[in-house]
């Protein structure tokens, strides 16, 4: 088998690998160096790892399993120190290896303004995981300062990152507005009203002159004399292409490494590719001409025929709630002519730019809905006119038709660009549905489109809306209620990124229309608040729906059903003689046994309450919490205990599993099984999380349902004691509790997320289930109590009327 | 005419909460909104008698536990698609103290 050796795992690189080992994965035996100490990560998502709203894990492209899968050899954290060319070698810090073809995927660093104080601890650049990691802890300090030099793309997203972490944040820019390559002054200054807006300050013509500090960065003095005192200096001014290694080993070097439309360098068995890469005098920083590279370096590998072509690009960017857009030329000219369209009230701008009777530039600004289709025009240098006067209206208007952002997509050719990251057009994905991928996630998965930065998720599924017709239900991104436009995943997203700890700090922070809320969204922020604050965040029981408030089930008649915790199922006559005693004391009109196996008095009134539950503590009993958004029950079959069937002791594991749950709030009600042998006596096996024993151990089983959907539950693991199902029961609750949104139950939430993620979220990594674990129990030293002891001590007051005027006679 | 009585201390209602006071005339929830406001309605939903004191105070509304209606709880009538209407009976704040107007409310005994 041949040998390939590739320098660098980086976007470019990692695809064209993946191109490779599609085609033909016999085709070479491959090394991968890789000088960070780590594979393949989608680094454009970096920056919302940054604002939190992603975590690395989720970036990774290529992990451990993908290499040792392919056979690929990595050598991850070492550098090559050089290449011999005569004799085909590439030597890193720990040995040689042989070639019979090098890839270049090198890269680029960022290029390091070198002012004085630019080597001081705390100037970073914002390229890799180290520098993301070193922004995130430099804004775990409150009050924390940054000052991130250059305001193009990746400068405004790691300020606005900054921000969303809590960090003072002054943006200086050398040129008068921001993003001035991309951007005209009008959607620059747009851009800058709504970046302060989200509190970032923004310095144009601003110079640096030095980045003072003793030790460490302190301040940032600019040219003009301003001094910024600061805790991090994130440099992002620009990149520079990593060519030395390149150029020391006499490989024809200009700006970058020089290839022909085949990526093959001077030498030809070495290529190159991705931002070390000079073809054309061109050089690329954006990721969709580096995929199409990656495309083509595959093709040269495996001796087929492929032909690069720089293509028109657009820039969007990522920054949540900041819409813009820009391709093509916008420069000022004699035989130009601008189509400009404003709308102060709602923050739009947008400028098309003419020449002839082309397209050649487009902007925009707050609503960038047609770009896509603008984009389009100026590729394909459409002849446009036709729809002059129109132009500027998008898609919707030409032809007469109505304003439907459907009949815009539809509109679209079939070489319309839809992902401009993997470089997919329409053509792919309607192809692509007809070939039965008929959801986004099949479209992702098969075509790949969507699958990298994800702005454009919206256009592929108005793509499948489009193709499928009534066949496809478009995924409404429903807002959680009337008081917000935002989903329950945005909400939860920014109460654990901006740490928003209370009630009135999420209704001021994301705008809420309402002034304190209504019945939906109140007790679903409640619980969000309190599972992801579980020490800052105090549970407002007026937030609670009044079974939770109350800590009964209300009935339809307004009276309340009491259900005391009988843990594992288990009971003794002196339970039950209490039990039956407060039904008599009471007047209990309805005494039934539940299919948790718990016996549940029904019928008593509201200001009883706090009698009951006394007479009931006093027996031993507390909450069987049968009314909560929390766990309500483990059921169990006798076990080894009596049974001459049972494998293990399944009661005394049930009893140990609901006294380490009992009290945690989950997003909706959380019940569980502990059946002694795989008979399943106690219905594990539909059950939120259902453990069957077995001979050899214990399978553990999640997601299963028995109300308004059935469903059997899912294998997460087969474990060998009962503390390891206690640990991976605690880390799935755990996990949806701190990821799934309110009222959804497990199965719901595992429908979602993968099973395959919650497994290696749970089983895989063990780190990570520990600290899940050690979560849970950090939540559970607030919520593991008697709730009943609690208001019979302490708001005994409120189940009684505040007065009573029966007896009270007219004047 | 009206005949206020004190019917005990603000702080005795929870914030976005409500407590009942018994009348001959059945129960009548006093709510006492996030802005210290005091309304008094009865308790009893028009549409299946769900007991209002019970739902979830929010603004100047309360949603009844039971089926959701939202009830507007200075005029008592209900809000969006649902048709119906609570009685509400007059309530203030007095030095930190709820009057509530029991004109319609007391028993019209002999005296």
């Amino acid at each position: 088998m041949q040998k390939l050796v590739v320098i660098g795992a980086g976007m470019a690189s990692g695809r064209a690998l993946e191109h490779l080992i599609e085609a033909d994965p016999t085709a070479y035996d491959i090394t991968l160096f890789n000088a960070e100490p780590r594979g393949n990560y989608n680094r454009i998502m970096l920056s919302p790892v940054l604002s939190g709203e992603k975590s690395f894990e989720e970036i990774v492209t290529h992990d451990e399993d993908w290499y040792a899968v392919h056979g690929i050899t990595t050598r991850f954290g070492e550098k090559v120190v050089s290449i011999d060319r005569d004799r085909k070698v590439v030597i890193g810090e720990n040995g040689e290896v042989p070639y019979d073809k090098l890839v270049f995927g090198t890269g680029s660093s960022a290029f390091i303004i070198p002012c004085p104080g630019h080597d001081l601890p705390g100037v970073v650049a914002f390229r890799d995981l180290e520098d993301t990691t070193a922004m995130s802890e430099a804004s775990a300090t409150p009050g924390a300062r940054a000052v991130v030099i250059g305001g193009g793309l990746l400068g405004l997203e790691a300020a606005a990152g900054l921000r969303l972490r809590g960090m003072e944040v002054t943006v200086l820019h050398l040129a008068g507005h921001l993003m001035e390559r991309q951007l005209d002054p009008s959607a620059g200054y747009l851009l800058q009203k709504d970046l302060e807006r989200r509190g970032i300050t923004v310095l144009t013509e601003a110079s640096t002159k030095e980045i003072y500090g003793n030790g460490k960065v302190e301040g940032v003095r600019l040219v003009d004399g301003t001094d910024l005192p600061a805790d991090i200096v994130v440099m992002a001014v620009g990149i520079r292409p990593q060519v030395q290694l390149a150029k020391d080993s006499g490989l024809a070097v200009g700006r970058a490494i020089h290839v022909d439309a085949q990526m093959v360098t001077s030498d030809p068995d070495i290529y190159a590719v991705g931002e070390c890469v000079e073809f054309e005098g061109n050089v690329f920083g954006l990721v969709a001409p580096l995929y199409d590279q990656a495309k083509v370096l595959a093709k040269t590998l495996l001796g087929q025929d492929d032909t690069f072509v720089v293509k028109q690009l657009s820039t969007k960017l990522k920054v949540t709630g900041c819409d813009l857009f820009s391709a093509g030329d916008f420069a000022d000219g004699d035989t130009r002519e601008d189509i400009v369209f404003r709308d102060p009230a709602r923050g739009v701008y947008k400028r098309l730019v003419i020449e002839g009777d082309k397209l050649v530039g487009a902007v925009m600004y707050g609503d960038t809905a047609d770009s896509n289709w603008f984009f389009g025009l100026i590729k394909d240098g459409a002849d446009i006119a036709e729809m002059r006067d129109t132009l500027i209206f998008g898609p919707a208007f030409q032809g007469g038709a109505q304003a439907d952002p459907l009949a815009a997509v539809a509109a679209l050719p079939d070489d319309a660009e839809i992902c401009g990251c993997n470089g997919v057009c329409k053509g792919d994905i309607v192809a692509a549905i007809k070939a039965g991928a008929t959801d986004l996630g099949a479209v992702k998965a098969t075509t790949k489109a969507s699958a990298s930065c994800g702005t454009c998720t919206g256009l592929v599924e108005q793509v499948l809306a489009v193709t499928l017709g009534d066949d496809f239900k478009m995924p409404a991104a429903q807002p959680m209620c009337g008081c917000t436009d935002l989903t329950h995943e945005d909400v939860r997203r920014l109460i654990k990124a901006s740490e928003l700890k209370s009630m009135p700090a999420v209704w001021q922070e994301l705008g809420w229309k309402t002034k304190d809320g209504c019945h939906v969204c109140r007790p679903a922020l409640n619980f969000y608040l309190l599972a992801d604050w579980p020490l800052d965040y105090k549970d407002d029981l007026q937030s609670r729906f009044i079974n939770e408030r109350k800590h009964a089930n209300i009935q339809k008649d307004g009276t309340f059903s009491v259900m005391p915790r009988m843990w594992g199922g288990i009971t003794t006559p002196d339970e039950l003689r209490a039990i039956a005693d407060a039904a008599d004391k009471y007047g209990v009109p309805t005494v039934k046994v539940t299919g948790g196996q718990r016996i549940d008095l029904l019928g008593v009134k509201g200001e009883d309450l706090p009698a009951i539950w006394k007479d009931l503590n006093d027996a031993g009993m507390v909450s069987g919490q049968a009314y909560s958004k929390g766990l309500r029950t483990v059921k169990t079959c006798v076990g080894t205990d009596h049974c001459r069937f049972g494998t293990q002791d399944s009661t005394g594991l049930g009893i140990k599993l609901e006294k380490a749950l009992w009290g945690s709030w989950t997003p909706h009600k959380v019940k569980l099984a502990v059946s002694g042998c795989p008979r399943n006596c106690a219905e594990a096996t539909c059950k939120d999380v259902g453990v069957i024993c077995v001979d050899s151990g214990y399978q553990v089983g999640v997601a299963g349902a028995a109300g308004m959907d059935v469903k059997e539950t899912e294998r997460l693991a087969d474990v060998k004691t009962e503390e390891e199902v206690l640990d991976y029961t605690r880390a799935f609750i755990q996990l949806y509790r701190e990821n799934a949104k309110y009222l959804d139950r497990p199965y719901k939430w595992v429908a979602k997320v993968g099973l395959d993620w919650v497994k290696q979220q749970v089983v895989e990594d063990v780190a990570n289930r520990q600290a899940l674990v050690d979560r849970f129990e950090l939540s559970q030293s607030i919520y593991r109590k008697d709730p009943w002891a609690e208001h019979v001590a302490r708001e005994q007051p409120r189940y009684a009327p505040i007065a009573n005027l029966v007896q009270e006679a007219a004047e | 005419m009206t005949n206020w009585i004190d019917i005990g201390a603000l702080e005795d209602i929870p914030q976005r909460g409500a407590r009942v006071v018994k009348t001959a005339r059945g129960c009548v929830a006093v709510f006492r909104t996030g802005e210290d406001e005091v309304h008094a309605l009865d308790d009893r939903c028009p549409h299946k008698g769900g007991p209002l004191s019970e739902g979830i105070v929010h603004g100047g509304s309360v949603t009844c536990p039971l089926h959701n209606w939202v009830f507007d709880l200075n005029s008592g009538v209900a809000k969006g698609a649902d048709e119906g209407q609570v009685a509400t009976y007059a309530a203030r704040v007095e030095d930190g103290r709820i009057l509530l107007d029991a004109t319609d409310l007391v028993a019209r005994s002999a005296a």
